[in-house]
């Protein structure tokens, strides 16, 4: 597969964020989608779950995601990363992979540990994912909007499928919304 | 279950690689760092080959990233026991994804070959073949002995999978044959090899 990413269109105003990242997904021709559970992916886990054209490749460990992504670029196909914040973490080592052989990846990271966070233990990790993914070379893009969620994707998939470069988009805590902890 | 100590017994790493390469047909290889990138290469370079020189414990995601994307090729990942034992979680992942052309060979000396020889786990018994079966791979091989390894060999190429071999390879040091390690150059040569990149 060696066709470039069309390139960015202007993100479609009505539908529900998740579902026109979701969309955006498609356009890009993603076959493998490796996650690992955060509640703001919940719904972009479903959709993927449900394409019979995609693979999605529950994780024990996000770190294995970038192994599974280089795999897939190796055998001709694209994949994408879902992950929480804390996930970023778990990554880093494994980002040398993807940089000693520009492997293309695109990391999509909902946000923890920021925008009205109850949870302390979030914070060290949600505050620190930026620089952590800057600091192994990886473009990093934040949407905090939900009209800004989806162009945002295309434009980090773009970005990374064209010229083998490493991108993550961080969907922030106060476009996700902060978790529920009464129920 | 007992499982042969690989430092006292165990088969010639080098022997044991030839073997699982001697008909090799359209195999698709990943090798993991480090001493199975260099058995490997021993046999002589190939773009078919994939090495990796670092991201210790990534071997088998990226032999499924591959399997999934490749489902008419068969594909095999040689990695040693260190190298697994950093990213067991990769074998439950592909567990449950089952991918039926995957197949994880663990070259099995019970040593962390290139930094001194220092024991691993499974030199105090932990049992890689009873981790992969209870993970629920297909078939799972526990070899000691050259004749298992030449039917593992050849079950390589017969349809059905995921496929987990545990190899007990004696504790020596072979001479280093080094592959290739320019990530970037070993990446688009072995796209070439499979016509997904052209030039």
């Amino acid at each position: 597969m060696s066709a470039t990413i069309p390139d960015p269109i202007p993100d479609q105003p009505g539908a529900d964020w998740r579902e026109r990242i979701f969309a955006q997904i498609k356009r890009a021709a993603i076959r493998q989608v490796g996650y690992v559970p955060d509640a703001g992916h919940a719904r972009l886990i479903e959709l993927c779950r449900a394409d019979p054209q995609i693979r999605a490749v529950p994780l024990t460990s996000e770190e294995e995601g970038i192994g599974l992504a280089a795999g897939a670029w190796l055998g001709g196909e694209r994949a994408v990363l879902l992950m929480q914040s804390s996930g970023v973490g778990n990554c880093i080592n494994m980002l040398s992979l993807t940089k000693a052989c520009r492997f293309p990846l695109v990391m999509l990271v909902a946000m923890r540990g920021e925008w009205a966070e109850f949870n302390p233990w979030q914070v060290p990790m949600g505050t620190k994912a930026q620089a952590a993914l800057e600091l192994m070379d990886v473009l990093v893009y934040r949407a905090e909007r939900p009209q800004e969620a989806a162009d945002t994707v295309a434009a980090a998939l773009a970005i990374a499928f064209n010229g083998e470069l490493a991108a993550a988009v961080l969907l922030s805590q106060r476009l996700i919304g902060a978790k529920q902890w009464t129920r | 279950m007992d499982q042969v100590s690989p430092a006292a017994a165990g088969l010639d790493r080098r022997a044991a690689i030839a073997a699982l390469l001697a008909r090799r047909r359209d195999l698709l290889l990943v090798t993991g760092l480090g001493s199975t990138s260099w058995d490997a290469a021993s046999l002589g370079d190939d773009d078919r080959n994939f090495y990796l020189w670092g991201a210790m414990g990534a071997a088998a995601t990226v032999g499924l990233g591959l399997a999934l994307a490749q489902p008419r090729r068969r594909v095999l990942v040689v990695t040693g026991d260190g190298e697994m034992l950093m990213g067991l979680g990769a074998l439950a992942t592909i567990a449950a994804m089952r991918p039926a052309n995957l197949a994880i060979a663990v070259f099995d000396n019970g040593r962390y070959g290139e930094t001194g020889m220092q024991e691993s786990h499974t030199a105090a018994g932990v049992a890689l073949a009873g981790i992969a079966r209870a993970c629920g791979f297909a078939e799972v091989f526990d070899i000691a002995a050259a004749e298992a390894l030449e039917a593992f060999a050849r079950r390589l190429h017969d349809p059905g999978g995921p496929l987990f071999a545990r190899v007990a390879i004696a504790a020596n040091e072979a001479p280093r044959v080094l592959p290739p390690r320019d990530g970037a150059l070993l990446k688009r040569r072995f796209r070439r090899a499979l016509g997904i990149e052209q030039g």
